[in-house]
């Protein structure tokens, strides 16, 4: 049984989602998505401990050796992501579709979308065949377009076109980097390509592959000149939508970036012939001041979130291309880190909308009296979003502050900690007109229902846990990224 | 290389460039929602015919197995099956896009861009005015 978990982990959610289509029973369809998310998160962490004790889980398709067959490789990174992917879905699944467009009745439908979503996100992180990469990022990519469109608001609709325009184009890119990347080799497997790959690399073919996927990658992970796409998407799509994209979507494109670089392409000749570094650092660095700047000035929430998002990428890729085992590492644990907060943030957005109406900032006014539970779950994990010693954004901060000065870059860990202080205002001033102005009269006082608080309080509490107990995720993060850039050279 | 060598040795290229720049164009210049949508289409199209163009073997036999013939140049079919899959995926991704479109058209009344984001402008506006009017009749409460 164990050994076809990598099978499963992918095909229990895109099996279900059908199902769950034919069943059509609120309840039974909730019940059963909510087992499989679970059981996915079983199987990612079964994965996890078998990545970590044999280096590599190699699952072949009909025993088809590779390259002829398709195979899933699970090695530590990936199974980081599995876990991040299917933690997240089990914690928020449970929301189900409040505070959306979904009529009575037709919840099932946002159940399957949910699930293809899920499956597409764990198919790409999963799989050993670059092809397979483009079908499942497009799998996930239509069922998001389809979470995003049930926002209760009319402009999600529109957000949920112009993102599918612009997916569309990301994923095709990559379609094409693919393309001209078999053409040069004759194989679509990760490892095979790795092999092949080494003396055809200097080619202008190689080159132009690279940058068509590059590009694609960049756009499905919203680096700063490609995120137009994400701040009305995270703004109108329902809450626990936001909750699950943030903390899932992105976190699959960036494997797949530091897939392309370290595995396929090597780090050698991404970062020091063609000098990637030299384009993405400075777009990192533009992420994290341009990121939060925007998210200062913004007068909704969940578009202030959406902003900060496309700084914590910049913290992403800022550790990538430090081009060190430590910077890979800080990107790495980044991810899960992330998650736990932007997750957490969304949904508390989503207790927000539920009880207040909206979720423009000023009519948050007095919510730590309002809602003290929903308010408090805010500020801890806001001051995660700041990286304050005890959160697990400290954690990340720390490690990549101490990836920055391993390699004496001093002007990037001030900038680092200055773009710090901008996480610091725009999280000050949610603390302040939550706690410091009055309520508005009339304004109701109730707390968000369980079902809301729960997965809201056990991924705030799990960001305070995994701010203590850093062995666990920094230590998988540093292991991965050995494993990452130790077989790339 | 010549220039005509360049032209005429790489006319399939020419044409995958031509076609994916024709696409990007639409989908970049076009207001109308629905001709974005079938820019990506040619655009999803150019990608194929790249695929398959690259999957020809010079004197190459479409592959099916001749048998007892030895020596024989197959064409490569993986690039076909490939493209099977993407023009599946190009096909679920219009069929999406044009549903949005129709519920844009039911939401908005028009399938414009421009007219639907000046409509989005105008609500957002409104809602910033709202949230000032707001803040600025706390701060007399206070």
């Amino acid at each position: 049984m164990s050994e076809h978990f990598p099978a499963l982990q992918v095909l229990l959610p895109v099996l279900t989602a059908p199902l769950c289509l034919l069943l059509r029973h609120p309840t039974l369809v909730r019940v059963l998505s909510l087992a499989v998310t679970v059981g996915c998160l079983g199987i990612s962490l079964a994965l996890m401990e078998q990545a970590r004790e044999v280096g590599t889980v190699v699952y072949e398709f009909g025993n088809w050796p590779r390259p002829l067959g398709i195979e899933y490789a699970v090695d530590t990174t990936n199974a980081f992501v599995l876990v991040i992917v299917s933690m997240i879905a089990a914690v928020v699944l449970p929301i189900g579709c409040r505070n959306s467009q979904v009529p009575e009745g037709r919840e099932y439908l946002f159940y399957s979308a949910f699930l293809l979503c899920f499956g597409g996100l764990l198919g790409v992180a999963i799989t050993g065949d670059v092809f397979n990469i483009f079908v499942f990022l497009e799998i996930s990519s239509l069922a998001t377009y389809i979470l995003i469109a049930m926002g209760r608001d009319r402009r999600a609709i529109m957000a949920a076109y112009s993102y599918l325009i612009v997916g569309t184009i990301g994923a095709t890119f990559l379609l094409i980097g693919i393309g001209l990347l078999y053409q040069m080799t004759g194989t679509l497997n990760i490892a095979d390509l790795a092999v092949r790959l080494e003396d055809v690399k200097e080619t202008r073919t190689v080159i132009v592959a690279f940058a068509f996927a590059m590009v694609g990658i960049s756009i499905k992970l919203a680096v700063l000149p490609l995120h137009h796409w994400l701040p009305n998407a995270y703004t109108h799509a329902p809450p626990v939508v936001s909750a699950f994209l943030s903390a899932t979507a992105t976190k699959v494109a960036y494997y797949l970036m530091l897939r392309f670089i370290y595995t396929i392409l090597g780090a050698g000749f991404v970062f020091d012939v063609l000098q990637f570094d030299v384009i993405l650092t400075p777009l990192s660095l533009a992420a994290m001041f341009i990121g939060s700047l925007a998210a200062i000035y913004q007068t909704d929430f969940k578009r202030l979130l959406a902003y900060s998002s496309i700084a914590q990428i910049g913290y992403m890729t800022l550790g990538l291309s430090l081009n060190s085992e430590l910077g890979a590492a800080a990107g790495i644990v980044h991810l899960f880190n992330h998650a736990l907060m932007k997750g957490g943030l969304f949904l508390v957005a989503g207790c927000v909308l539920l009880r207040v109406g909206s979720t423009a900032i000023v009519d948050m006014r007095g919510l730590g009296s309002r809602m003290p539970l929903t308010a408090s779950a805010l500020v801890i994990a806001g001051l995660g979003m700041i990286g304050v010693p005890g959160t697990v954004g400290f954690v990340s901060k720390w490690a990549l502050v101490s990836a920055a000065l391993d390699q004496q870059a001093w002007q990037i860990t001030v900038l680092i900690l200055l773009s710090s202080l901008l996480a610091l205002v725009y999280v000050w001033r949610l603390i302040e007109v939550m706690y410091l102005t009055e309520a508005p009269e009339g304004a109701e006082r109730r707390e968000a229902p369980p079902l809301y608080l729960i997965p809201t309080w056990i991924l705030v509490l799990a960001s305070v846990y995994f701010g203590f107990n850093t062995e666990s995720t920094l230590g998988v993060a540093r292991a991965a990224a050995h494993q990452l850039l130790g077989g790339a050279g | 290389m010549t220039f005509l060598s360049n032209v005429a040795g790489l006319w399939n290229y020419w044409a995958v460039i031509t076609l994916m720049m024709i696409g990007l164009y639409i989908m970049i210049s076009r207001g109308n929602l629905v001709k974005k949508l079938m820019g990506m289409n040619i655009f999803q199209v150019s990608v194929i015919m790249l695929y398959v163009s690259m999957g020809k073997v010079a004197g190459g036999t479409p592959p099916i197995l001749i048998e007892g013939a030895e020596d024989v140049a197959y064409s490569n079919p993986l690039p076909h099956v490939l493209m099977l899959t993407a023009i599946v995926v190009g096909v679920a991704t219009t069929a999406v896009g044009l549903a949005l479109v129709v519920r844009v058209k039911e939401a908005y009344g028009t399938v414009e861009e421009d007219e639907v984001v000046a409509i989005d402008q105008a609500t957002d506006r409104e809602e910033a005015a709202a949230a000032r009017a707001a803040e600025a009749a706390h701060g007399e409460g206070a």
